[in-house]
């Protein structure tokens, strides 16, 4: 099981002190979250990719390969890449040098991207969003596996002999997620590839998660990748913790009501009770973290929002101390308690390597 | 006995509310209708008034709170809708509205729909034509010809030279029942469980 953070990259006003803080410190504060992720003994740094304000990450591998350069272990990815808008040659390119920067320390979360103008600023048309995921992510795929494409296709310019440099480490293209709150398009392109899953299951109701990764693992063992419940699932979660759990809630409530997305809706009370956020005691995070297995199975990857709506900096390194020294641990250990031996862990380049190596052997 | 099922909402903020009355009085004359036809009705009336809440979270969260799912699902599954609404400014209401808002695309395809407004005086009675059969026209409910307006005066005698309210709601009632007992409506496709499958999206279809 991996566990990590993601982060939206939102520059939001402190509700509590009207405090905007700048594009600068915010990309370092994204960076130190990162950081921190890796020292409290995390897995997996996740960053979003937005090309429109109050958003700071439009360019996701200069930061990761950053980051990278600053840790050891961490496993960075994103949450998401914009696989509707990004052109599928630059995704080859950058995400294959951070594999070599990082030493294959790298995966991608695909997404399309839900924010109208930002597809024809980049040329293209949001109704196409499906049919722009698909067709990328094919020429994608052979662009890291082929090492001389030709390529036509309906969204962009036809390449005759062209090579994607640098050529993926090992020549193991990066594991690849593909996220989607609610287009079963996007499990069933999941499924096809024997690629992973994620679902964001902040933002919806434990019913519909399970709709969308169960038919994700449908999917995935009809394509012959194996059984359902060894198919690749990560799922989201948001956390506010203290040790009083009054308190937390307290605390919590003011980011909460004036968040972007949900803010100004329903109750924080509501809403903890119908998606994946938790504010309590880490106690609490604990047992909805290891609830959400009752509706999206044995999944391999949670990944926790925490640097959001406005809370500062410090407020978020306390909290990451916290998932750190009291949630990791105790979930790590349920976790595997829980989870039957055949149940494979997520891909990373060094699994992925072996099973290249033992199939180039077997041949 | 042939069942079919009516959904009736109504989205009179009152209470007790004349657009709830004229909606209990529609439904009531469209089930003796049916009945007419050898067909039972099962009628689940549906207050937007008790969801008012839930309805406004589904449209910024974009779900459907538990709350509110019985009320998608009774729409969502019903055979016949009866919407009712008092009219504001011209048009119908905002909760009324809200409920469409938060339906699934395609949740109204096909669907037998009456539609009837209350409202403060006659004069408003076009709202029907000009602002609910044309929300109802784009969502692509079949909305039979007949929707019933009610003005205070209607539950009295009526205005001179209009039939009378119960003979307006009589003839909605018989057009919808028409429809619905010609037949059931038939669920769409589930996309959760018949996935497109994915050969055929790569091949842009």
């Amino acid at each position: 099981m991996q566990f990590g953070v993601f982060s939206v990259g939102d520059v939001t006003p402190d509700p509590t002190t009207g405090r905007t803080p700048s594009e600068a410190e915010r990309i370092k504060a994204m960076v130190a979250v990162a950081l921190k992720t890796e020292e409290v003994g995390m897995d997996v740094f996740a960053t979003g990719e937005h090309h429109n304000p109050p958003f700071v990450p439009s360019s996701p591998t200069t930061m990761l390969g950053y980051i990278a350069a600053r840790t050891q272990r961490l496993l960075l990815s994103t949450a998401t890449t914009l696989i509707t808008t990004d052109d599928p040659v630059k995704i080859a390119e950058d995400y294959a040098m951070l594999q070599h920067l990082a030493d294959g320390r790298v995966d991608l979360m695909l997404g399309r991207g839900n924010t109208g103008p930002v597809y024809p600023w980049f040329g293209k048309d949001i109704r196409d969003g499906i049919p722009l995921a698909v067709e990328n992510y094919a020429l994608l795929r052979r662009l890291w596996r082929e090492d001389v494409v030709d390529w036509e296709g309906r969204f962009r310019t036809p390449l005759q002999g062209f090579t994607s440099t640098p050529r993926p480490l090992d020549g193991v293209p990066p594991f690849v997620w593909h996220a989607s709150i609610r287009s079963p398009e996007i499990a069933e392109q999941a499924a096809f590839y024997g690629d992973g899953f994620f679902h964001n299951n902040i933002f919806w109701d434990a019913g519909h998660v399970r709709r969308m990764v169960n038919l994700y693992r449908r999917r995935y063992e009809h394509y012959g990748h194996g059984p359902a419940d060894r198919a690749i699932v990560g799922l989201g979660g948001q956390v506010f913790m203290r040790k009083n759990s009054q308190d937390a809630v307290r605390e919590f409530r003011p980011y909460f009501d004036n968040a972007p997305v949900y803010g100004h809706g329903p109750s924080l009370e509501d809403f903890s009770e119908l998606t994946a956020l938790t504010v309590g005691s880490p106690q609490q995070v604990i047992d909805k973290t290891l609830s959400f297995r009752e509706f999206a199975g044995d999944y391999q990857r949670q990944l926790f929002l925490m640097d959001h709506a406005g809370l500062p900096l410090k407020t978020v390194l306390e909290q990451l101390d916290m998932l750190g020294e009291d949630v990791i641990p105790v979930l790590r250990k349920e976790f595997a308690a829980r989870t039957p031996a055949h149940v494979p862990n997520a891909p990373t380049h060094e699994s992925l390597k072996a099973t290249r190596d033992k199939e180039e052997v077997s041949a | 006995m042939t069942t079919r099922k009516l959904a009736v909402v109504s989205a009179g903020i009152g209470v007790p509310s004349s657009t709830r009355l004229l909606a209990d009085r529609l439904a009531a004359a469209t089930t003796a209708a049916l009945t007419e036809h050898g067909v039972a009705a099962e009628v689940e009336v549906v207050e937007l008034r008790e969801h008012a809440h839930e309805l406004v979270d589904a449209v910024l969260t974009g779900f459907v709170a538990p709350g509110l799912r019985p009320v998608v699902d009774a729409v969502a599954g019903a055979d016949g809708l009866i919407a009712v609404t008092p009219t504001f400014s011209a048009s119908y209401n905002g909760l009324f509205k809200l409920l469409f808002d938060a339906l699934e695309e395609g949740t109204l395809d096909g669907k037998p729909t009456l539609i009837a407004a209350t409202g403060g005086t006659g004069r408003h009675s076009l709202a029907l034509e000009h602002a609910v059969r044309p929300l109802m026209a784009y969502l692509h409910a079949v909305v039979v010809p007949t929707a019933v307006f009610a003005a205070p005066e209607d539950w009295a005698g009526g205005a001179a030279g209009v039939p009378a309210l119960d003979r307006r709601i009589a003839r909605a009632a018989g057009e919808l029942a028409d429809l619905v007992a010609a037949r059931p409506v038939t669920a769409a496709a589930d996309p959760f469980e018949e996935p497109i499958p994915f050969e055929q999206l790569l091949r842009g279809e």
